[in-house]
Order: C-alpha cells, then structure tokens, then sequence
C-alpha cells in the first residue's frame, strides 16, 4: 500500500468522529476542554463561530456527532455532545460573549443582498455577511426571526428567550428587517437592485391524507402538524380534544402529540405505519413522549376517519407487518378486522414537503422533475447565477445545524459571487493547524486519562409542572459538576497520533502499549482489504480509516495504525523512545465568509 | 500529569479457548524506559500463553535483580510470583519445582543476573534439567544499575560513555549446549514472530529450555559501536529458521516441505516443525549446534532460532523419582506414615 497521506487535512479531520459528523464541523473536543477547564465563554464562541445558535442547538439539535462519536465504540454510549453544548450556553457571561462577537456600524462594500425567510439558513448568511459590509435585507412572513425553531419547536423544548437571544445577536448586525412581509414574487425582487439573493424560505407544506374517506367530514377535528404547531406557537390555539391521535412516526409527531398533552390531550396516541424501531424520530424524542404517558402504536396504517353526525369519532386502522424484499421494506396486512381508535382530534404529522408558489418558472431557475430547485451542492447556487439556495429550501426537510451548515456555504459563494471571483476555485480551504502537546515526561496539554464512565443523564423538570405548562422547559440542562464529568468523557480525538517514520527504531513499545490494539508493525501488501486483515485486531469498521506508514528505515515493514478505536490516550508517544510517535492537537475550521478578506485567498 | 494504562481494550478482540482475551494475560504498566526490548519480550510472553491457551493461576513467574527481572510484574497478572535476590533465582525455581511439578516456570533473568551474580546457580540449573522456560533479556550491560558492561557484552563493543569492552562475552547458548542443556533458543527483542513460537516450543518442552533474546537497553546500550543496539542486531541478524509449535491437537500446515523443513517431535507429541535456512545444521544434532554457534560468531553474526532440541531428556523430577503429587496437597497420612513405618525405619539403620 501507499503510504497515506496525512498531511490532506481532511484525514485528521476525519479521525474526529464528531466534528468531521457535524454538518457546520464544530470544533467539538476543543471547546469540551473548554467547558471542563470551566471556560464557558470561549466554549460558546467556538460553537457561535460554527454553528451559529448554541443554545438552541444545545437543546434541539439532530445530533449527528454522538452516533458518530468515538466514546460510543469503546463504551456502551457517546459523549452528550449536544447537552455539553447547553452547558456553555447556559453558562457563558452574555456581556464577554457579546463583546467578542463582531459591532456595527460596520463599513459598507457597497453590496446589497435580499435573504427570503428568516430561518437558520438565511440568519447564518445574515451573521457571515453583515461584518464585511453587506448590507442585509431579510424578508419573513412572520413576525419575528428564526422560522421553524419559531413557528415549529415548541417552547418546553426551546424557551423563546434562548431563541431570541440568539437571533438578536444577529440582527443586532444591523440587519434590515422585514418581517411580516411574505415575498410573493422573487421576479420582483431579482428586478430590485439587490446584488445576490438566498432563498431560505424551508419547506413549509404539511403532508395531508386528502383522499382518505372522512377526511372532510370531520375537517374541523383533523390538523396539519405543522401548521397546527405555529398556531400554538402564536397562539391561535390553546385548547385540544380529551382524545387524541397523532399521525406519523417523526419528530413532528413527537412534538405534536407532547404539545396536545398540554393542551389538554389527556388520551394522546401516536400512531404509525412503519414498526417503532425504524421511526424517523430520534430516539429520545421516543423516549420523552413514552415518559409523558403517550402509547405509541406501531404497525397500524390510516384506512379511514370515522365521522358521526358530522363529528370526528376516531379512526380504522389496518394492521400491518413489515416484511423485507432485496434490503427493501414492504408493509404487509397481517389480516383480521381493522382496529377502531376513539378520537376528537386528529393531527397528521406524517411529512413535510417544498413548495415554491412564490417563484416564477421564467426566470431561469430551473426545476427538476419533482418540483425542487436544481442547486448546486457545494455553492448552493441555483441555475440563476445570482440566486442561492440553503436550508430545507435546497434539498427538502433536514434541521437546523444542516440549514446553518448550507448558510455559510452559501454566504461564502455569494461573497465570491459579489467580489467577482470563482465560486469553486477561489473557495477557501478550511483552517488547520497542528500543535505539539508535549510538555514533559509524562506530561501533556491535555487531559489524557481515559477512564471509564457511562453518560450521565439530563435531569427534567417533574412531569406535573411541565404538562401543565407549555412554556416551562422539560430539560433542566446538565449542572456545573455533571457537565464537568460528561466533558471528561470526550477522548480528545483531536489530539492526533502522529507518526513519523524515519525516528522510529521498530522497539514495539507503541505496538505493545496501546491498550486497543491500534497498532502494528507488518509487511506491507498490495491491498487496504488484505491489509485490514492482518492487523493485530481485525480492522472491520470500514468507515474508519487505517493509517499506513512509508517503509520503516529498519526492516522495510510499514507501521500500520487502526483509528477505528485509538483512545488518543497518548501512550504510544508516551512509550515511544524517540518520538516518532507525537501528540498534536489538529485544529480544523471551516473558513466563513469574513476571512476570506483578511486571509486573501492563495492560487 | 497521567501516566495511567486506560482500561478500555478493542471490543472484538478474538477469545482463545478458555474465553479469554489477550488483555486477561496482561500484567501492570511497564515501569521501564520508554522503548526497552525487556517490554517487548514480555508481550511476546503474554502473546504465546493466550495462544497456549494457559491458565494463567497454573504459571509461576521468578525472577532475580535487574530491569529484566523487575518484568514479571509486567505480564500474567494472575499468576503466581517471586521476586528473588540477584542472581537467585534459580534456587527458588528448584525449591519451587520440587514442592509442585504441576506449574509452568517461567524464570526471567538479565544477562548480569545469570551470567555475572548468578552465573553458579545457573549453570546447575541447566545441568539438574529443571522443567522451566528460563529467559534471559540479554542487553549486554546492568540496565538497572545504568548500564556497565555485563559479562555478555562482546568483546570491542563500545558503551555510551566511550569505553570498549576489553573481555570476551560469555555465551550462554554455548555454555548450556555444553552442560546439557535440552533445549536452547536464541531470538531478538525486536522480532516477537520468531520469538512467540519459540516460547510456546519452550513452555511445551519437557525440561529446561532455555532462551536467550538479545534485548536492547535503549538507555544506555543502544549507541552507535554497541553490539546489543536495534541497529547493530537489526544488521547482524541470521536466522537459524522460522520454528512453529503445533499442538498435538493441530496437524502440520500443507505447505510442509520435507527437504527444507525439520519436524521435531515433541515428548508429549506436539510438534515443532522448522522452516530450515542454514542447510548445514542439524537442530536435532548437539555438535552441529554448537559449530553453527561458533560459526556465526566468527563472522559477527547475531545467529537466532531455534539452535538445539532434544525432546527426549529426563526433567529433575523423573530422575529423583520424587513425589508428583504437588507437597502442599499431600495429606498428613501420607506425609506421616505412622510409628510402625518409624520403626521400620529405624531398624534398617541398626
Ligand atoms: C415540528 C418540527 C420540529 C422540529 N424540530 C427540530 C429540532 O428539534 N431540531 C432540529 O435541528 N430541527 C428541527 N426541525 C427542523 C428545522 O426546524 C428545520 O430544518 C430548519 O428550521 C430549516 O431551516 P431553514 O432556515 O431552511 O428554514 P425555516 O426554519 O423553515 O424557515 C423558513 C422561513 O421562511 C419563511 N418563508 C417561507 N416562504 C416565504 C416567503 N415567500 N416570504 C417570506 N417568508 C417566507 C417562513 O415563514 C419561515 O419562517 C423541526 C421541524 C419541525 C417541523
Ligand atoms: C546482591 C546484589 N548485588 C548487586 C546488586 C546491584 N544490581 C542490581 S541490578 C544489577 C545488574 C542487573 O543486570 P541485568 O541482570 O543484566 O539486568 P538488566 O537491568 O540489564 O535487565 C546489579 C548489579 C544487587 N541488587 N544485589
Ligand atoms: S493514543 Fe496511541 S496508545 Fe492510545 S489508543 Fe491511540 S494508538 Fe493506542
Ligand atoms: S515506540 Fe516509537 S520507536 Fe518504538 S516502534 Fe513505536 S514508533 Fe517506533
Ligand atoms: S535501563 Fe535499559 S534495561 Fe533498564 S529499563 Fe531502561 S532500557 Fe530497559
Ligand atoms: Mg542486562
């Protein structure tokens, strides 16, 4: 094999699971360390910087970064990234905060951008633009900032003061707001003299079951999730039926069927076609509605509402199973009646879906064959140079680090869009650098102990109190000493082995000392595949890379290491004679928008 | 600061045929220098008994003075040991072997523990035919002591301070062939695919079976006109054959080839079949071992391998004919026969 190169800061960048998971590629184990050495402002910066909203994320984001995460392949679970968040969020002093993060009035560069909606995508580009002297416009139809974490995640998830802490911190940019105001034709506003325009407009349309008999019976008792959940965000609704069902097995449901417990929903069900183990929903999603009393009933699909002198009575469900056809699911009747579930209110949380009535087809965005604008995926530009798109607007539903992930992307190119330059050529790399940790015989600048210790739980507010108010936060947040010992968990996979062949003498020291077996020194042979299998522990975790040493000066074998399950524990270098193995922290940032100034892109 | 072994090991490391993991032989962190061959070789040991498939409460570990023999900490956590005085523990091994013939011994020793303090008890050992694996980790100096000159050390061999050896080593793979030795293996610290075999033959021979593994002490033995360095050993290698131990259980592997291999049947009817490469040497012959030991050493060859193997030697125990059953589970009856076999006794002597 060739021997791998590591110096792409890509291959560091994956061998730290969390950040490489993460969509916006927070700086994860960095600013943990933080939050454990008790720096809860800088933790928070670090994560303002990437992800935009810390503190709603450290409630209600997705997580992509704790499946990923390495603690979870050597212990029973990963570190709680997302709480950990909250922890510096909940933590930091807002006046320090607020003086590290960019002033106005800043000075203008002349260019003038229109961002639809004022989702996470559109505020993200809003935060990256502002600073280097754009001036902003951002259009929403509602009538405050932050779209769906507004209008969607309801407040016993996510207070409205988090939220609006950490909007304003981005139209306090100087932001010119224009809400209340639904953008009902982009022609007209591509006709204004705006330099750029993003469409962060989400993906506002709820599924229905139209064709379903009943269904417009009983109309008045059957609710669009969503729309029914941005009516109770702004309270247009505050009551619900004794008896509920909720349709669908995603995180709208979930938040559907917690929010009528609430309203006075004191027999709520979820409802869904497919078996509960592959539900959309997030497991503790699952997990908090169970708590709050709500069956969920899987296996039943929707057959019709059953409607009384012109009352909503409940529902007929057919029982399914799922049978598995070439790694394809089918649901199959299992036979028998159809089961009747009692209702007064029905609410379908079974989808999301685009819409676009507001763009004309004539202005040269071009749309595929399902009605979704053709973006491009690195640039987030449309087929219209001057228009971009992010968030669930550009490739349907996903959430909200995923919408601040696509935000900076775009405001990157629209940037380059701007100052004339190219979109893919003149992108700038990611910011890495490499630091030594050494600080002596067994010494390092990190925390290298390893021990075990299971994930703590986030303490919730008692049950009585949180259903009885929709405003009180269920979650309490980890406190000081809990989030300290969760932080020590993280494994530092920031602090990567380094491997320099011509130092080493082939002792074994490493090879013998590492407590996971990541290392070996072998032959070298043609293939990754066979070299996999000779390793002193089988490498099977194909996603995880194996690092592969040039010919070793001594016997022209190679030193091969497994990442898969490395403890960044430092004991190879530690155990190593002359230091061929060395610990340094790898810092990997993805480069906003404002440094593309202040860093002039090189060719 | 931490210096703590994490506790956590690779989740799908195979289990040999007790259910156990590598990491069950495992012994405390290594408290020597960073890159000592000592540590190597203890890994190398806890390799062959997972492989062996060994209980590890059915191993006693002894040990005399010296970095090398501070290793049995290192490994087998769940065996037996003894930690004796310099060059002493060949006696606590005989002592040791006599009360219980049902362990495995496994006496570890420095090349100043067996070939300066411990040279007298050693060379008894080798010529009683104790039962025991006996390794020494050869670095050509007192590691412990920081590194003087030991009686292995080659002649001409420079020490990091400068000065060149003015004396003869000693060859302890000669000296034992030359006392009777059954079984004597020489390997490198560096090389655990030739030495792990090489164990687990010694652990299965039926006597004493001793290996001596140049082991180089990278503190104050691995400079440059040292003759125990990574380097100078990395350079010097030969290599008498690949040995490997076959369980009795196991048949040989296909690509046997009776003109370039040897198999050596074992007492208990394992095997040791050996890949040869030095065509003039017979492993099964004492003279053709000992010349091909001078040979080597003629040409400032670092000659490793299996180097002599007689699998058919009496161990002490069978010569004494003494008690198999292990002393501290024989009962009162039968250690006190009563006053009438007393007088028997006591009769014959009149
Ligand atoms: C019930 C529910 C719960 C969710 N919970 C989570 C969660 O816990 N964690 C998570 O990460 N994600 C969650 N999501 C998903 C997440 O909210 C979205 O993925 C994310 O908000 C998308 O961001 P965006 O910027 O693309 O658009 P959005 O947040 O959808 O914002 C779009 C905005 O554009 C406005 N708009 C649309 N068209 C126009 C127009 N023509 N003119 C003016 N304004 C317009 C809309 O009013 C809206 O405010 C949830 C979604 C739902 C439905
Ligand atoms: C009776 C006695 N004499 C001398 C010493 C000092 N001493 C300790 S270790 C050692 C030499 C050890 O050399 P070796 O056996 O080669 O072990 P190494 O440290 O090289 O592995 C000496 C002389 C001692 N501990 N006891
Ligand atoms: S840091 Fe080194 S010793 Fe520790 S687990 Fe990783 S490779 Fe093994
Ligand atoms: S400990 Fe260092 S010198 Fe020894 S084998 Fe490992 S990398 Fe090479
Ligand atoms: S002094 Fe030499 S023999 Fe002793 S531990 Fe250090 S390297 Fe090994
Ligand atoms: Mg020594």
């Amino acid at each position: 094999m060739k021997p791998t190169d590591f110096k792409d800061p890509e291959y560091y960048h994956k061998v730290v699971d969390c950040q490489h998971a993460c969509p916006a590629h927070t700086p994860v184990p960095e600013y943990i360390r933080q939050i454990a050495a008790g720096d809860y402002t800088s933790a928070y910066m670090i994560n303002w910087d990437s992800n935009v909203f810390p503190g709603v994320l450290g409630r209600t984001c997705d997580r992509p970064c704790e499946p990923a995460c390495r603690r979870g392949r050597v212990e029973e679970e990963p570190v709680a990234i997302c709480r950990l968040k909250r922890v510096a969020a909940d933590n930091k002093n807002a006046d320090d905060v607020k003086a590290l993060m960019p002033k106005g009035p800043f000075k203008s560069n002349g260019k003038k951008v229109a961002l639809v909606g004022a989702g996470p995508a559109s505020l993200t580009v809003a935060r990256d633009l502002a600073p280097i002297g754009y001036e902003i416009h951002l259009f929403d139809e509602l009538k405050a900032g932050g779209g769906f974490m507004r209008s969607q995640i309801p407040s016993f998830r996510l207070p409205e003061q988090v939220l609006n802490d950490e909007v304003n911190y981005i139209l306090d940019l100087g932001i010119k707001q224009h809400f209340n105001h639904y953008v009902k034709s982009l022609k007209d506003l591509l006709a204004q003299d705006y330099d750029a325009v993003f469409v962060g407009s989400g993906a506002p349309l709820g599924r229905d079951l139209p064709d379903l008999p009943g269904r417009k019976e009983g109309g008045a008792n059957i609710h669009i999730g969503i729309n029914w959940l941005a009516s109770v965000a702004f309270e247009h609704t505050s009551k619900i039926g004794k008896k509920v069902i909720v349709l669908g097995g995603g995180n709208t449901a979930m938040d559907c069927c917690r929010t009528s417990r609430r309203l006075g929903g004191e027999e709520v069900k979820v409802i869904v076609r497919s078996p509960f183990a592959e539900m959309k929903a997030s497991p503790w999603e699952k997990e908090d509605a169970i708590h709050e009393d709500i069956p969920i009933i899987d296996n039943h699909v929707p057959k019709s509402f059953v409607v009384e002198n012109g009352k909503l009575k409940g529902m007929m469900f057919e029982k399914v199973q799922a049978v598995y056809e070439n790694g394809k699911r089918k649901l199959v009747p299992v036979g028998g009646p159809d089961v009747f579930f009692e209702a007064d209110d029905v609410l379908c949380a079974i989808g999301q879906e685009n819409s676009f009535p507001w763009i004309e087809r004539d202005i040269a965005i071009e749309f595929d064959k399902w009605n979704m604008p053709v973006v491009n995926e690195t640039t987030f530009q449309s087929t219209n140079k001057k228009v971009f798109f992010g968030g669930d607007a550009a490739f349907g539903p996903k959430n909200v680090i995923t919408a601040v992930a696509h935000g900076h992307q775009a405001a990157i190119s629209m940037h380059l869009f701007c100052m004339g330059m190219d979109l893919v050529a003149d992108r700038p790399a990611p910011h890495v650098n490499l630091m030594h940790m050494k600080m002596g015989i067994h010494e390092w600048a990190y925390d290298s102990e390893v021990e075990p210790d299971l994930r703590y739980a986030v303490p919730q507010a008692d049950k009585k109190l949180t259903l009885s108010n929709r405003m009180k936060e269920v979650e309490l947040g980890f406190n000081l000493e809990t989030g300290f010992k969760e932080a020590q968990r993280c494994l530092n996979c920031d602090v990567q082995t380094v491997f320099t062949e011509s130092k080493c003498i082939e002792c074994d020291a490493c090879m013998d000392i590492c407590p996971t077996a990541c290392i070996t020194f072998t032959e070298n042979v043609e293939t990754e595949e066979e070299m996999r299998k000779t390793l002193k522990a089988p490498a099977t975790n194909l996603t995880q890379d194996i690092l592969v040493s040039d010919l070793l000066p001594g016997t022209k074998r190679v030193m091969v290491k497994d990442e898969n399950v490395c403890l960044h524990c430092g004991l190879c270098a530690e155990r190593c004679p002359t230091s061929a193995w060395d610990m340094q922290k790898f810092f990997y940032n993805v480069t906003k928008a404002g440094k593309i100034c202040q860093e002039p892109v090189l060719k | 600061m931490t210096y703590v072994r994490p506790k956590f090991r690779h989740p799908e490391l195979p289990k040999n045929k007790l259910g156990y993991t590598l990491s069950y032989y495992e012994g405390a962190l290594s408290t020597l220098c960073a890159g000592c061959g000592h540590d190597s070789i203890s890994a190398a040991i806890v390799q062959s008994c997972y492989e062996m498939d060994i209980e590890p409460h059915k191993v006693a570990k002894l040990s005399g003075i010296g970095c090398s023999s501070k290793t049995p900490a290192y490994f087998l956590s769940n065996s037996h040991g003894f930690n004796s005085v310099h060059g002493r523990m060949p006696s606590v091994a005989t002592g040791a072997y006599m009360a219980n013939r049902d362990l495995i011994y496994f006496g570890v020793s420095g090349d100043g523990d067996t070939a300066s303090i411990g040279m007298g008890q050693f060379v008894h050992a080798v010529r009683r035919n104790l039962k025991m694996v006996y390794v020494v980790m050869n670095n050509g100096c007192y590691g412990l002591t920081k590194g003087q000159d030991s009686a292995t050390a080659d002649l001409g061999s420079k020490s990091k301070a400068g000065s060149v050896n003015p004396f003869e080593g000693i060859d302890l793979c000669g000296l034992a062939l030359e006392l009777g030795a059954n079984f004597v293996a020489q390997s490198f610290s560096g090389d655990k695919h030739q030495l792990t075999p090489l164990i687990k033959a010694a652990i299965n021979h039926n006597g004493f079976a001793l290996i001596n593994v140049i082991s180089p002490c990278v503190t104050f033995n691995n400079n440059p006109g040292s003759t125990k360095s990574y380097d100078y050993v990395r350079q010097h290698i030969q290599t008498t054959g690949m040995a490997d131990f076959v369980p009795i259980a196991e048949t040989i592997e296909a690509n046997y080839n009776e003109g370039t291999h040897k198999k050596i049947q074992m007492h208990d009817g394992s095997f040791l079949t050996l890949n040869k490469l030095a065509q003039d040497w017979d492993p099964t012959d004492r003279m053709s071992a000992v010349n091909a030991l001078h040979a080597s050493r003629a040409k400032h060859e670092v000659l490793t391998g299996l180097i002599y193997l007689n699998a058919q030697g009496k161990d002490l125990h069978n010569v004494l004919n003494s008690a198999a059953t292990p002393l501290n589970t024989l009962k009162e009856d039968v250690l006190c026969p009563g006053n009438d076999a007393l007088k028997g006794i006591n009769e014959e002597m009149r």
